[in-house]
């Protein structure tokens, strides 16, 4: 089973460094912070293969659950306050 | 055997998770992201099953449990970005 | 090497294959809404296939992966309507040929 977790800590890899140009790359500003949640998520898959999965789940529940929650919130209401 | 079956099913569902990190990396519009992310988020929640199944410890499943709950969150708020007002 | 095993090995297989065509899927289809149904669809089911094969596999876990899986057939296809319906609504470009019947369907939320 190594060399299967190895392969799947490559393609999470590779994942994560494509998301996180998105997420620094892209020209809007929902696009981004969706990226920044799926860096976050693959992160989680990574603590999980380093067999911690308290710390995963702390990463999947506050890096991507309430981050991208609280960024779309603020986001939402900026736009509300400045126009329509 | 089973170990074998195994290995093949985690290989096709990496060839999916490329397919849809190509989407992902691409979409035109910012739904074609969403879908992406969602069918992304799926994907790795059969990654942790192999995970747990690899190991062999039962706690792995709870990562999962959380992954099912926190996709829906996301798609929620973005679609509700996208419709005006969250 | 028993038989529950086999059985198992087999249905994550099946599994896997149902994500792959999700992911042909959603490479190879013309429009937004299609990619939807592609990628949401085939997902559930394959997730929910793999689930049950690990089940078969450790008879011990059933509980913890029935939960997930009853989860996942409750949030995605509510997830993937939302989702198809603020992008209808916003006016995203549907390829050639579609028949529209909720063209009309256009009204903002108060």
């Amino acid at each position: 089973m190594s060399v299967l977790f190895l392969a799947l800590t490559v393609l999470l890899a590779v994942a994560m460094i494509g998301a996180a140009f998105v997420a620094i790359l892209g020209k809007s500003m929902p696009i981004a912070i969706l990226a920044a949640g799926l860096v976050s998520l693959l992160a989680s898959v990574l603590f999980l293969l380093l067999a911690s999965p308290d710390v995963a789940m702390t990463e999947a529940a506050i890096g991507s659950g309430l981050t991208t929650f609280l960024f779309f919130f603020i986001l939402g209401r900026m736009r509300g306050g400045e126009h329509d | 055997m089973a170990d074998i079956l195994i290995y093949i099913a985690t290989a096709v569902a990496g060839v999916a998770f490329l397919l849809a990190l190509y989407r992902f990396l691409k979409g035109p519009t910012a739904a074609d992201r969403v879908v992406a992310f969602d069918t992304l988020t799926l994907i790795s929640v059969v990654f942790i099953v192999v995970i747990a199944l690899g190991e062999g410890r039962g706690i792995y499943l709870d990562v999962a449990v959380i992954y099912a709950l926190l996709s829906f969150l996301g798609v929620i708020a973005v679609a509700r970005y996208l419709e005006r007002g969250l | 090497m028993t038989i529950s095993g086999i059985i198992g090995g087999i249905l994550m297989l099946c599994g896997a294959a149902f994500l792959l065509l999700a992911g042909i899927g959603l490479v190879r289809m013309p429009d937004l809404f299609n990619r939807i149904q592609a990628g949401t669809k085939a997902t559930t089911l394959g997730t929910l296939l793999t689930l049950a094969g690990a089940a078969c596999l450790r008879p011990e876990w059933t509980l913890k992966l029935l939960l997930i899986g009853l989860f996942i057939l409750l949030t995605n296809p509510i997830s993937s309507q939302v989702l198809a319906r603020a992008a209808h609504r916003t006016g995203t470009p549907k390829t050639a040929g579609t028949v529209d019947r909720l063209a009309d369907d256009r009204e903002e939320r108060p």
